[in-house]
């Protein structure tokens, strides 16, 4: 039987490295297939983070051959027979153990967005047209590989001053939902620092869930932060109008 | 077992460490190349103030034609200053510039050079990219002067025509105004900043426009190469009409 030679990263907060495991290969199979299987019968107390092996809780993030990637969405055939495939932990988070790495900063991020503000007295209806944008959003299953690859947290390590991807995507799906009364602009440029963000699109290149990150959220709210601080005309007619334009 | 630092701060970062296996180096390199070669033959060509017409054609490096005295300098050089900020500005060589000759970063999961703290878009000069939307209003002026040359790339002497001048402005002329309709300022000042689509009249007819911008700008890049490969062209095309190197095909 056809064999596949991974190696693993093993280790945690101390050091650690690569360890090489031999894998039959099975038809269909992908990376936590192999991961599983180690798991199984070489080294039970490799640790990994899953629970759907569908792509659809987020949880088996990893990085396969330098690449962010959900291992369970991983095919193992997509990669050239016999050359050792490497999987190791995403590289912007904290490592716990092995594959497992520790994301809890992102859940602080969170909590800091202003939450959903409904419209006052409005009629709760609205139409699919002006919910379609806001649907690409939702699909995010929050696996954070747009947050590891983004190198403004990767290389640069800007945590104290940027949400990154992930939540800029949730911030658009707040701010252009048809019934949110909230304004986020300058939570967008002061906190979120989206100003930090260079639109050099990895995060739309690693996600899983196909968002089109950059061209639809964040360049979009970009935009709209250029219309309440940088935009001079609109800055006049504020002034002249006395009060914010349609 | 290698060795593997986890979570390396980035001074530990080496400009082109990865542990990717693919050409990743490829695509910013293509970027590095076409920018360079279409930007510096522009630049030339703006510098040379001179066969930059040949029968009705006219560049698109020189159009509109101006006369300025007080210039001493060719007339390009002024003239361009508004398509150039546009393409300076514009979201997507944004991108290919900071990843192409910035390095930053040069590909994803790839390390970069760090050159002081980084501020992204927040610090001038790059906090004038937000900007981008008056150089389209101006982009936006400039395509009645390019479209006003593809008229004029019409009449030979008085007579209708077409020759294979009139195709290659036309090339460019059109290529360019996708690229500009397709810009994501547009988009946004279109339909995008509107929260609910179907509020009233006027946001529903902005919404069919923003529609229709989507599809463009999803192509935003393909023409962002395509308009530039078509200005610079029609630039060579009649320079060499000019310099009697070529000798124009008519249709009509
Ligand atoms: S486009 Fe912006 S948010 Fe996305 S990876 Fe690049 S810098 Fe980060
Ligand atoms: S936006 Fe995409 S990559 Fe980012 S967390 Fe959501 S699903 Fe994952
Ligand atoms: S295990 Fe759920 S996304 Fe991979
Ligand atoms: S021209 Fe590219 S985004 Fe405006």
């Amino acid at each position: 039987m056809a064999e596949a030679v991974l190696h693993v990263y093993r280790g945690d907060a101390q050091g650690g490295g690569l360890k090489e495991y031999r894998v039959p290969l099975e038809e269909g199979m992908v990376v936590l297939d192999a991961i599983h299987h180690i798991q199984g019968h070489q080294a039970p107390d490799l640790a990994v983070r899953w629970n759907c092996k569908a792509a659809k809780c987020g949880s088996c993030s990893a990085e396969v051959n330098g690449r962010p990637k959900l291992m369970c969405k991983t095919r193992m055939d997509a990669y050239p027979a016999g050359e050792p495939i490497v999987v190791q932990p995403m590289k912007t988070f904290p490592i716990v153990k092995d594959l497992v790495t520790d994301v809890k900063w992102n859940y602080e991020v969170n909590k800091k967005i202003p939450p959903f503000t409904p419209k006052q007295n409005a009629e709760w209806r609205w139409k699919q047209e002006d919910i379609d944008r806001v649907q690409e959003f939702r699909k995010c299953i929050e696996c954070f590989l747009c947050q590891d690859v983004c190198h403004v947290l990767r290389s640069h390590r800007r945590t104290d001053a940027f949400a990154g991807p992930r939540f800029l995507v949730r911030v658009a799906g707040l701010e252009m939902h048809p019934m949110d009364a909230g304004n986020r602009a300058t939570f967008l440029k002061d906190e979120a620092g989206i100003g930090l963000c260079n639109i050099t699109k990895c995060c739309t290149e690693v996600c899983p869930e196909d968002i089109t990150i950059t061209d639809n959220a964040i360049i979009p709210l970009k935009e709209r932060v250029v219309d309440e601080h940088y935009d001079p005309l609109r800055k006049l007619f504020r002034l002249f109008a006395g009060k914010k334009e349609p | 077992m290698a060795q593997r630092a986890q979570a390396a701060p980035a001074a530990t970062e080496r400009l082109g460490s990865t542990d990717r296996r693919d050409a990743w180096w490829l695509a910013p390199a293509l970027t590095a190349l076409g920018l360079t070669v279409l930007g510096a033959y522009s630049f030339w060509a703006a510098l040379q103030n001179a066969h930059y017409e040949f029968g009705p054609y006219l560049s698109p490096l020189y159009s509109p034609k101006v006369v300025a005295p007080w210039w001493p300098l060719s007339p390009a050089l002024l003239i361009l200053i508004p398509p150039v900020l546009f393409r300076a500005t514009c979201y997507y060589y944004r991108k290919a510039y900071y990843r192409a000759f910035f390095l930053d970063p040069p590909a994803c999961a790839v390390g970069e050079l760090h050159l002081g703290k980084y501020a992204g878009e927040r610090k001038f000069p790059f906090v004038l990219q937000n900007l981008h939307r008056f150089a389209f209003y101006l982009a936006f002026v400039w395509l009645f002067f390019l479209w006003h040359d593809v008229w004029k790339a019409l009449w030979f002497d008085g007579r209708f025509g077409i020759g294979l001048g009139t195709l290659v402005i036309l090339a460019s002329t059109g290529t360019l105004t996708l690229y500009t309709f397709s810009c994501h300022s547009f988009r946004h000042l279109a339909g995008g900043g509107l929260d609910c689509f179907s509020c009233s009249a006027a946001a529903r007819t902005r919404h069919g426009l923003w529609t229709k911008l989507t599809v463009l700008n999803g192509h935003h890049m393909g023409f962002a190469w395509i308009s530039f490969f078509a200005v610079t062209f029609a630039d060579v095309y009649v320079r060499l009409l000019s310099l009697g190197v070529l000798h124009d095909v008519r249709f009509l």
